[in-house]
């Protein structure tokens, strides 16, 4: 983006006499609001209506399918709802902390978006410290957490936050731990360079170059769902047993905001996973010369993966998995994850010194491996279907089913 | 607090000039979301250990003893909906066998099976309620869904067979209130071919899953001798280990006619009497009554399904006490009659009451969330508690 701010002073589009500092922070501005109004929102808000109509189908219900087509607009509706809401902040509370700590959440999850590199060209701040900037300013969001948690003046929400504050400080240990590994392979920490370290196919992916680089996808992957509170680690918002956690007493747009962020930190997990371990926006080379079209391919291929991984995945181990204890939270990052990414953080320099060049024939394998695991599952799925198909064709009676046979 | 005789007394211990620390009450409900309608725990908590979790009951006193005073024997069966309006058909049912029993009345056997058959409808309604909202309690809300999707098509049935869907006012004094609608018992059959299976996927979805099981085994373990000794009855004393259940220990209506097993507790996978063997055997006394259905479809004999009672019904003066093996256990029904068109007396003995008297005890030094899943483990069901 500098360079873009810098190619505009030189071509005289900024005024004269301006001095470069606020032509930056203007360009800033801009691309910060254009990215958030016309990005970040949007996908937070529609992944809402994702999450809903995936876990529909789920639950074997319908979701939602009034608001617009399909019901894509219900997030819309439910935003506007919420902005009308009355904005109640309870006599007993933090009045200040209250009403400061969604803003915190919020700006560590949107703050995760300067580094994020869409496409090639597209990413607001390639910064040399990438990695470590996303994984500091998410973290942030435990601050607002823990703010809301206290300033609610519940008991409720006190579990709630302490208890997000617990499992969030924990589980950026391995998450951290298996970032490492990649960094490693890279030399870099620059979300540019990690990527541009992969290739486009998966054989050329962080994920399959060794055995200790898969365990770190997944320890990562199983730390950063954690740390998006996502079942089976929602601990701070156990609806079951905490009424809903750190956001009991808000109401209306701050309890939005909590939520947004919440749906969009999903985005961010599968954005850092597919730049870490699934490279990134890699698409091959002979797909297309004309930029615009690369940009585009580019940006289609990150954003499918990342919303896949991050996404998708996501609401399908949620609405499976039940949520564990609160004590085996801890028992799990503190026993298994850490110790593992230590192995895997190790045994990737050791590789690394064995196998200078990597081991083509490995990467051949896990890749193949994954295919085979993946290709299993599918069929399964498939079965399943068929399986469901079968019954509500033949024995569904209920009067108002559309399946319904005459017996 | 505001519950005289429970008053907590916090201990500060300030020895060797440490960091002192207080306990933290937590008052649980009555609109907690997973307290199962309106029951309140007074919670004693040191960060996410409980010291002691005290129950207050009585948000749902409905004084429907009283009310069995005032409306007379045929009144009284629309009240008794009331109880336990999850499972409400055994309510019906102990009502009106109490008052048959007073009154000396012999009930048709078709009205018997029709009885028997609406009584396992209903049980295995209420276990689907119960193993779903388990599920969800314990965090995973698709098995709720799937249960309520199968508890819906017994809905429909039972909505054929009597017009209601959750108050159900089928049983009558002297037997039922309709005879099965044409074509109802194949759909029931068509229901059941179609349920059967669904057990193996609900098991597969949750019963046995790794997460699930570890929240369940071991926690809160309830011996024989302490099930005993605290009057649990039905699949929570079952899940104990204890092999009591009163359609085979004191048979009643047409239950020696049909065989079924009755599953109780084995700690498969932790200790005898902990919640995963309260829950394992809902899901296999759900197969239980599936078979006592099929029996029961295939052997309905043809005849009235209702005695002749007189409008103006006024047993002799006397006592009975009538017991029937409810969803939650042994319901007992003590009735009193003086040779009026009134009850004397009505007294309920339910499971649900004496469970919840077992949770200050259990759920001693366990962690918030197995409180969850104590109070799902035990089914209850706040009207049935409080009445």
């Amino acid at each position: 983006m500098q360079e873009f701010v810098d190619g505009l002073i030189a071509s005289g589009a900024v005024p004269a006499g301006v001095p470069a500092w606020v032509a930056y922070l203007g360009a800033m501005l801009v691309f910060g609001g254009v990215v958030v109004f016309g990005f970040v929102l949007p996908v937070a808000g529609a992944t809402t209506w994702v999450e809903r109509r995936i876990m529909a189908r789920i639950h074997s219900r319908i979701g939602p399918n009034r608001t617009g087509p399909a019901g894509f607009l219900q997030w819309l509706a439910d935003g506007i709802k919420n902005m009308l809401k009355e904005d109640i902040v309870p006599t007993a509370s933090d009045a200040p902390l209250f009403k400061l700590a969604p803003y915190v959440v919020m700006l560590g999850f949107v703050g995760a978006f300067v580094a994020i590199p869409f496409a090639g060209p597209l990413i607001i701040s390639d910064m040399n410290v990438g990695i470590v900037y996303v994984t500091s300013v998410t973290a942030l969001v435990v601050v607002g957490i823990l703010m809301a948690g206290w300033a609610s003046n519940n008991k409720w929400s006190l579990l709630g936050g302490i208890r997000s504050a617990a499992q969030i400080v924990s589980y950026e240990i391995p998450a951290g731990l298996s970032i490492f590994p990649i960094v490693m392979l890279t030399g870099s920490l620059s979300m540019q360079t990690i990527i541009g370290h992969q290739g486009w196919a998966p054989w050329d992916w962080h994920v399959f170059d060794n055995p200790f680089a898969t365990l770190a996808f997944v320890v990562f992957y199983v730390s950063a769902l954690a740390e998006g509170n996502r079942t089976p680690f929602d601990l701070p918002e156990a609806e079951s047993e905490l009424v809903a956690g750190f956001a009991t007493e808000y109401s209306g747009m701050r309890n939005l905001l909590f939520f947004m962020a919440e749906w969009g930190n999903l985005y961010v997990i599968g954005a850092i996973a597919t730049t870490l371990f699934l490279g990134g926006w890699q698409i091959p080379w002979a797909l297309t010369d004309a930029p615009a079209l690369r940009v585009l391919l580019e940006f289609v291929t990150f954003f499918g993966k990342s919303y896949f991984v991050g996404v998708l995945v996501a609401i399908w181990i949620r609405w499976t998995l039940p949520r564990i204890r609160v004590d085996q939270m801890m028992t799990m990052c503190w026993k298994y994850l850490v110790p593992i990414a230590f192995v895997n953080l190790i045994g990737t320099a050791v590789w690394m010194v064995v196998f200078p060049h990597g081991v083509p024939a490995v990467r051949w394998a896990l890749t193949a491996a994954a295919g085979v695991a993946t290709l299993g599952f599918l069929r399964r799925v498939r079965y399943h279907i068929k399986r469901a198909k079968l019954q509500r064709k033949h024995l569904s009676f209920n009067p108002l089913s559309t399946a319904r046979v005459p017996l | 607090m505001g519950l005289s005789g429970f008053e907590v007394s916090i201990e500060r211990p300030t020895n060797g000039g440490g960091l002192s620390t207080e306990d933290m009450t937590l008052s649980m409900g009555p609109q907690h979301p997973s307290t199962h309608g309106v029951l309140r725990f007074v919670v004693r908590a040191d960060g996410e250990v409980m010291k002691e979790a005290i129950p207050d009951i009585g948000y749902l006193h409905r004084s429907i003893e009283k009310i069995a005073e005032k409306v007379g024997w045929h009144g009284f069966i629309p009240y008794t909906d009331r109880v336990d309006y999850v499972a409400a058909m055994f309510c019906n049912h102990a009502w009106a066998a109490a008052a048959e029993k007073l009154g000396g009345i012999a009930v048709p056997k078709r009205g018997e099976y029709c009885r028997v058959i609406a009584d396992e409808f209903c049980r295995i309604m209420s276990h689907l309620i119960s193993v779903g909202s388990m599920a969800m309690d314990i965090g995973a809300f698709t098995p709720f869904n799937h249960a309520i999707r199968e508890r819906e098509y017994i809905n429909d049935l039972i909505e054929e067979l009597c017009g209601a869907r959750l108050t159900f006012h089928y049983m009558r004094i002297g037997g039922v209130a309709w005879d099965l609608p044409p074509g109802w018992i194949e759909k029931a059959t068509a229901f059941l071919d179609r349920f059967e299976p669904l057990i193996d996927e609900f098991d597969d979805l949750i019963s046995f899953n790794k997460i699930f099981t570890e929240r369940l085994v071991n926690v809160a373990v309830i011996t024989p001798e302490e099930a005993i000794d605290y009057n649990l009855v039905g699949p929570n004393l079952r899940g104990s280990g204890v092999k009591y259940d009163v359609r085979k220990d004191e048979p009643y209506s047409i239950y020696p006619e049909v065989e079924f097993d009755v599953p109780v507790g084995r700690g498969e996978l932790g200790t005898v009497g902990d919640c995963f063997d309260r829950y394992i055997v809902r899901m296999r006394e759900m197969r239980e009554s599936c078979r006592i259905l099929r029996q029961c479809l295939r052997q309905i004999p043809d005849g009235p399904v209702i005695a002749k009672v007189p409008r103006n019904f006024k047993p002799p003066a006397g006592d009975v006490y009538y017991r029937v093996e409810s969803a939650r256990g042994d319901q007992g029904w003590y009735v009193v009659s003086d040779g009026t068109a009134f009850p004397y007396r009505c007294r309920i003995r339910t499971g649900s009451f004496t469970a919840i008297s077992m949770i200050q005890k259990v759920s001693r030094n366990l962690m918030i969330a197995d409180l969850i899943a104590v109070i799902a483990s035990f089914d209850l069901v706040a009207p049935e508690i409080d009445r």
